[in-house]
């Protein structure tokens, strides 16, 4: 394999693996610090148990977040030196700033999970605040600078040079409003269906005590909250990147003929030699009643752009409807919930729902991948937008596949003994109880 | 001062702090690899305490620093990542397995019981990653880290540049091990008998760092000169400094006087950090970048000085409370607080 290939699958796997991590590190802080607060002001054993058992697992998940998220800051210039050579005086402000969100988010944790006795209740309390902020902070920062990829700016490129660099518009170019606020509300998503799938499989398992039904309830009011606004911001997204990157929204919808009036493809394979999507379900004009809320709007195929600036629309158009398909299934389940609490005035505790519940945490992570796949392959052949393309970004080094096959082994590993220690905790928890 | 010499203080800085804050992490996990004797769990239960609630912060310095490099000098980062490939991966593999082992083992004891396989991978990653990463910086020191056109690639002269290198790599493992002895002698008070153990690999620390930065600079003086004239030309003042200091430390370790050692052993780091640094100014990476010549443009830098300094703002005093609160007085039951939450 060349290394432009296992420099795509080291990094991609990076991010996959991490980005699970992280988005815990930014949702899991705010249900701890609500958890903790419910406990305190109301005298409520029940929440503060809550509280205390996910501090336990948030300290495994936020130390692996922690270590792979250095991964990536190494493998950007180890895997992609000349991209780092190119943008890094331009992305590299919301990556240092992300750097001192990630050293509060640190700070605060260890005082968080380690000042239990150390701190009165109500100082132990107030350390759940920088977490939560700054955790969030940390995935705007970041998603900053993939934003920047996607529509780079800031900067004039005079025959190769760099020049007139400005940072500030680099960070905030026009791809940050859309991409900052859907990955944000997407790390709520996936933490509150995590955890409402934790205890909806502890349900089904036969343990309907209060902490059990409020682990749920909690997990679906941050993932009802947050799904509708991942509707909202991922509709804007999409209409951002009609208009600002033309063949990945092609490619996303599997569309190869520019056509006024274009339909929406649901499912389907986008294949070249029939210029068009075979098996999806068409809706007419939907497409372009979409994108610009104009049932004749025009939208640009893929066959506009020459065949080395395309990227390959089966991957991008099937995780697209991956994500759009799961979101739309979990923003359902949570409606669905929320109306079945409001009628029976209690936690339903049907053996379906549970099931489909405790399903709902992995779709919603698979959604959030599916989501990153589309950003990613869809700007594709280009690690800089228009600028530079992966293929001339990767590091010239041997040895790309040994450090490949390493990282591989080792996120195994990772992932093994934190799911054992997870469950374990549960485990033990059960017993004492 | 130039904008740019200004970020190169900061990030040397931010090393110093990485150096002596996580190194004595590392070296926590070096002495729980080699814990031995009647005492050996209570050695382990100390490091793991000490460790607990700070190694995350401490870490993050080493973050803060690679992200300041690619931003404020973009070449020079590129340059280091192709041509000191294999020890960076090698480095960044540790620190991942040392991290996770580290928590696996402390949240996990509870509910599973000692995680042995974790355990050892602790301990041995403690040990790759700082001499991987010594690796790195004696290779840079070195001037090895050759750049020609657009052909980037590590050269060594002779056998002496390989062994000045190695050596590097050892001496950072024995100082992170130092490190790591002088502060457990700290968290130790009033454990006579546990604390007469950390002395003891606190003398062994001393001797070998003291060996190992002898041969460093003879080495230096046969296999690399670039990094000899660093530290005999302005380095000099420091470098003395440090040579009358190492001594003194020793001297407080082997009197038990733990406090005073932690002092002198942190200065002994800082003293042979910044005689590299001072000595090789005004080359980041030596011989082909200055600090100016690799400098990112100017409005970057001055975006990175704005950015540390209102974030130094919000770092300082948080960093503060957290050594207040658990590194203050009796810091010791700061893990039973996390055991056993009340």
């Amino acid at each position: 394999m060349d290394n432009v290939s296992l420099a795509r699958i080291t990094m991609g796997t990076s991010l996959g693996f991490h980005i699970v991590f992280a988005v815990l590190g930014v949702g899991l802080p705010v249900l701890l610090s609500v958890a903790e607060g419910l406990g305190l002001w109301r005298k409520d054993a029940v929440w503060m148990d809550l509280a205390r058992r996910w501090s336990l697992a948030f300290g495994v998940l936020f130390a692996v977040g922690a270590v792979s998220g250095t991964v990536l800051s190494f493998e950007l210039g180890l895997l992609w030196p000349r991209f780092m050579a190119l943008s890094g005086s331009m992305i590299g402000l919301p990556f240092s700033a992300e750097g001192f969100a990630f050293f509060l988010e640190a700070i605060f944790l260890g005082l968080y999970l380690y000042g239990w006795n150390r701190l009165s209740p109500v100082a132990h309390w107030l350390t759940s605040i920088p977490i939560a902020i700054s955790g969030a902070a940390s995935a705007l920062f970041v998603v900053m600078t993939n934003a920047w990829m996607n529509h780079p700016a800031g900067f004039e490129l005079v025959n190769g040079q760099v020049t007139k660099v400005d940072p500030l518009a680099a960070a905030f170019n026009a791809a940050t409003p859309t991409e900052d606020t859907h990955m944000l509300v997407s790390a709520y998503v996936s933490t509150g269906f995590l955890v409402a799938s934790v205890y909806a499989a502890g349900m089904l398992r036969g343990r309907l005590d209060a902490a059990h039904r409020r682990g749920l309830a909690a997990g679906m009011t941050m993932g009802l909250a947050a799904i509708a606004l991942a509707g909202v911001t991922g509709d804007s997204s999409a209409r951002f990147i009609y208009t600002d990157q033309p063949p990945k929204f092609a490619a996303m919808e599997g569309q190869y003929r520019t056509l006024r009036g274009a339909p929406l493809h649901i499912g389907g394979i986008p294949l070249e030699s029939h210029q068009g999507v075979v098996f999806g379900l068409e809706i007419p004009r939907g497409l372009s009643l979409l994108a610009a809320f104009d049932p004749n709007a025009e939208v640009r195929g893929l066959n506009e752009f020459p065949a080395a600036d395309r990227p390959n629309p089966i991957l991008v158009h099937l995780s697209f409807d991956t994500m759009v398909g799961l979101g739309t299934l979990l923003g359902l389940l949570a409606v669905v919930f929320w109306g079945l609490v409001w009628r029976g005035r209690a936690i339903p505790t049907r053996r379906p729902l549970l099931v489909v519940l405790a399903l709902a945490g992995p779709a919603a992570v698979i959604a959030m991948e599916a989501g990153w796949f589309v950003t990613e392959f869809g700007r594709q052949p280009w690690v800089v937008y228009g600028i530079l393309r992966t293929a001339q970004a990767a590091t010239p080094v041997p040895g790309l596949f040994i450090s490949l096959v390493a990282f591989l082994l080792i996120y195994l590993a990772l992932a093994v003994t934190t799911a054992r220690l997870l469950l374990l905790f549960a485990e033990r928890r059960r017993r004492a109880e | 001062m130039t904008e740019a010499e200004a970020v190169g203080a900061i990030l040397w800085l931010s090393l110093t702090a990485y150096a002596v804050l996580a190194g004595a992490d590392f070296g926590g996990g070096v002495w729980d690899l080699v814990a031995v004797g009647p005492r050996q769990a209570a050695q382990r239960r100390a490091i793991a305490e000490a460790m607990g609630p700070v190694w995350e912060a401490n870490h993050v310095w080493l973050i803060f620093m690679i992200v300041g490099l690619f931003t404020c000098f973009p070449q020079a980062f590129a340059a280091l990542a192709v041509s000191l490939f294999a020890p960076f991966t090698v480095a960044l593999i540790g620190v991942v397995l040392r991290g996770a082992a580290f928590a696996f083992r402390a949240h996990g004891r509870e509910a599973v019981g000692p995680t042995e396989p974790w355990g050892a991978v602790f301990g041995a990653a403690s040990i790759v990653s700082p001499f991987f990463l010594g690796v790195a910086a004696g290779a840079t020191a070195s001037g090895s880290v050759r750049v020609a056109a657009s052909d980037v690639r590590f050269v060594a002269d002779s056998p002496w540049t390989l062994a000045f290198i190695a050596d590097v790599g050892l001496f950072a493992v024995a100082l992170c091990a130092y490190l790591a002895a002088t502060y457990l002698m700290v968290e130790t008070e009033g454990d006579t008998d546990l604390q007469a153990d950390f002395r003891n690999r606190a003398v062994a620390a001393a001797i070998a760092s003291g060996v190992l930065g002898l041969a460093g600079l003879i080495l230096a003086y046969v296999g690399a000169r670039p990094a000899f004239d660093s530290l005999l030309g302005r380095g000099l003042p420091l470098l003395v400094l440090a040579l009358v200091n190492g001594p003194l430390a020793l001297v407080a370790v082997w009197r038990s006087e733990p406090r005073l050692a932690r002092l002198a052993v942190v200065a002994q780091v800082t003293f042979v950090l910044w005689a590299l640094a001072v000595g090789q100014w005004p080359y980041l990476v030596r011989p082909s970048y200055t600090l100016d010549s690799a400098a990112a443009p100017a409005a970057t830098l001055t975006g990175f000085l704005i950015v540390s300094g209102v974030g130094m703002l919000l770092l300082l005093p948080s960093l503060y409370v957290l050594f207040r609160v658990f590194k203050g007085r009796n810091p010791a039951s700061a893990e039973a607080d996390r055991t056993n939450p009340a």
